[in-house]
């Protein structure tokens, strides 16, 4: 079977504070592919670059110089209205903090996503259900974030990054705020994607337990891909 | 779609700070209400204005005395101590002529239907036994019936040979009817009264019973036994009774197709003619229309003032919810951000703002609304007319709530909007 690459990074300059005393190059020049259903972890220190790397991939970011593809779609030609689509069909997020609306039921947070994308109404419910139940928070759909443990709030934060079925999923820490023991409940639901749904995902983490059950493991330093090697596979 | 969607959220954010959203809805409640109060006020006075000039009739001009202006005295006289602040009441002798009026009748025959002449005689009581009703004993021309739309409901009116020879007449009010004759009204006509006025008893026939209407006496406390009504009796007889013999003042009745304003100023050149001599006293003459009109200046006035203070207020009031709009955009950054990652375009995240703040005036000016027309009811109680809350001025409210929302949201929902999601999602 041929691979079909999903992220095609070439040649991909940061820097910040150009033109001022402070200029500040965070990325020298990063070449990156991951392919369709891959499951890949980029490992670094803080201060690496890989939230600025991160950033990117995400089309947070622009790169100061440089050529991205995202699922074949040129990144720098795209405009900021067309970004935003992008981050909305292609893309599910994943943070360290959730970042669940805090006013609105699991529910909504699900459907919020697809509010976005114009999905109708039943669509939108029907589809969170299945989320939901899909990450075993169907008993819980209706709980505020505030009435929910943090695992289960990652749970229902995966199940928002799955609403528009994204090519990938991008997962920054998600376990960084959570106990060894709920961090691999998160985990396992991660493989879970990948194997089950085929779910291509990168994974952002400083843990090299947890970089070591991905398939390929990227190691940032000081701007640069120092390391790229397959998974020990979980210890 | 997406706008019920920020509606449900608006309202859920506004829910979170109850006490906040209020605070910061004060200046538009206040300012909206405040409107919308002097607006019923309004409405109902002009309405009761305007009833009351049907009452006495629109083409009515009364004609009076005052006093001339104090330089001329001054010149003529010197300088005088406590000058400019002396009043003179004009005697009987300052006033109209019979002559005098005729005259003006003859002259202006074609102009005048009527002419409505009254004498007051002072209050007093009419008695019978341990029964009693209070009155106003005034004597009245023909015409004054016709200047002031009396209803009789039992008997009939003078018969010019009453007006003419002073009989001992009376027309009295079915009030006083309740009070002594147990509202008989049949019984009442064709009796005889006593009616006891400062320290005099005087017997009447009564001829006729009429309506007293509540209204044109406005606010009243007295109970029905107490409340003191008109006893009409042949302008004649009261002139006989007071030794009187010229009028203070009196009130014309144009014919139809007269324009009234202008035979006002006819009215009072041609008495002015026999005043020239006179120190003290000069004739004036008003219409009614001219008395609305006045009035309705007087009320434009109130009323720009009151919504110079309202805009002032609602300034305020805009002010203050674009202030609590950046604190909540500010707590919110995160949220921004987060949508701003999920995908929500620059168009949604300022939409979802300014539908919050028009939210917010919205529910302010629909509580100013409700307060205002409270208010405005309750004031118009108490000033003793029907309140009449204006649908115009609350379609205007609600506009102006909403373009208050949209004109004060939209800088905090465009800041909101501009935000870079990277940021946002690192504020804590």
């Amino acid at each position: 079977m041929e691979h079909k690459p999903v992220i095609q990074l070439q040649d991909i300059y940061k820097r910040f504070y150009i033109g001022t005393p402070n200029e500040l190059q965070v990325l020298n020049g990063i070449d990156l592919n991951v392919e369709e259903g891959e499951f890949v972890a980029i490992v670094g220190q803080s201060g690496s670059g890989k939230s600025t790397l991160m950033n990117i991939i995400g089309a947070l970011d622009r790169p100061t110089e440089g050529s991205y593809h995202l699922d074949h779609v040129d990144m720098i030609a795209a405009r900021d209205g067309e970004l935003s689509k992008i981050r909305n069909r292609k893309i599910g997020f994943v943070f360290q903090t959730y970042n669940l609306i805090s006013r609105t039921n699991a529910i909504k947070n699900v459907e919020m996503p697809m509010l976005y994308a114009g999905v109708s109404g039943r669509k939108r419910v029907e589809r969170a259900k299945e989320l939901l139940t899909m990450v075993g928070m169907e008993d819980r759909m209706h709980h505020l974030p505030e009435e929910l443990s943090g695992g289960q709030k990652q749970r229902v934060a995966i199940a928002r990054a799955m609403a528009n079925d994204p090519a990938i999923i991008l997962a920054d820490e998600p376990t960084g705020a959570l106990d060894s023991a709920t961090g691999r409940k998160v985990m396992d639901l991660f493989h879970r994607l990948h194997k089950e749904q085929g779910k291509t995902i990168v994974l952002i983490t400083h843990s090299p337990e947890l970089a070591e059950e991905t398939e390929r493991l990227i190691t940032i330093k000081d701007g640069n891909i120092t390391g790229e090697r397959s998974g020990k596979g979980r210890q | 779609m997406i706008i019920y969607e920020n509606i449900r959220l608006a309202l859920f954010s506004l829910k979170a700070n109850k006490m906040r959203a209020l605070l910061t809805m004060l200046g538009i409640i206040i300012g909206i209400s405040s409107v919308i109060a002097i607006m019923t006020v309004g409405n109902s006075m002009t309405a009761s204005v305007s009833d009351s000039m049907e009452s006495m009739g629109a083409n009515n001009i009364t004609v009076g005395l005052q006093q001339k202006a104090d330089e001329e005295e001054s010149t003529e006289e010197g300088l005088q101590f406590g000058g400019p602040g002396r009043m003179k009441s004009a005697e009987d002798e300052d006033g109209f002529t019979y002559e005098m009026l005729e005259n003006y009748c003859e002259t202006y025959a074609d102009s005048i239907q009527a002419i409505s002449a009254s004498e007051n005689m002072g209050s007093g009581q009419i008695l019978e036994g341990s029964l009693y009703a209070n009155v106003s004993a005034t004597g009245t021309s023909l015409g004054y019936f016709l200047a002031n739309s009396v209803d009789i409901l039992s008997g009939r009116f003078f018969q010019e040979r009453e007006f003419d020879d002073g009989a001992m007449v009376a027309l009295i009010s079915d009030l006083a009817v309740d009070n002594m004759f147990e509202g008989d009204d049949e019984a009442a006509v064709g009796s005889q009264i006593q009616v006891n006025i400062g320290d005099k008893y005087y017997n009447f026939t009564v001829v006729g019973v009429y309506e007293y209407d509540q209204s044109s006496m406005g606010f009243s406390s007295s109970s029905a036994q107490d409340t003191t009504t008109a006893m009409y009796i042949p302008l004649k007889t009261a002139k006989e009774l007071n030794h009187t013999e010229n009028y203070l003042q009196f009130t014309v009745v144009t014919a139809t197709g007269v324009d009234p304003e202008e035979f006002t100023e006819t009215t009072e050149n041609f008495f002015a003619a026999y005043y020239r001599n006179n120190r003290d006293f000069e004739p004036s003459a008003f219409s009614m229309s001219s008395m609305v009109e006045e009035m309705t200046s007087m009320l434009s006035t109130i009323t720009l003032a009151i919504s110079v203070i309202a805009g002032i207020a609602l300034l305020v009031g805009g002010i203050g919810v674009m202030n609590i709009m950046l604190v909540s955009i500010t707590e919110r950054t995160r949220e921004i951000g987060t949508r701003k990652a999920l995908g929500a375009p620059n168009s949604s995240i300022r939409l979802q703002f300014i539908v919050e703040s028009i939210v917010i005036c919205l529910i302010g000016g629909i509580i100013g609304i409700i307060l205002g027309v409270a208010l405005g009811i309750g004031f118009a109680g108490f000033l003793g007319t029907s309140a009449k809350p204006s649908i115009d001025s609350i379609i205007l409210s609600l506009t102006f709530s909403m373009a208050i929302g949209v004109f004060f949201g939209y800088y905090p929902a465009n800041k909101a909007a501009k935000m870079d999601p990277i940021e946002a999602l690192r504020y804590e």
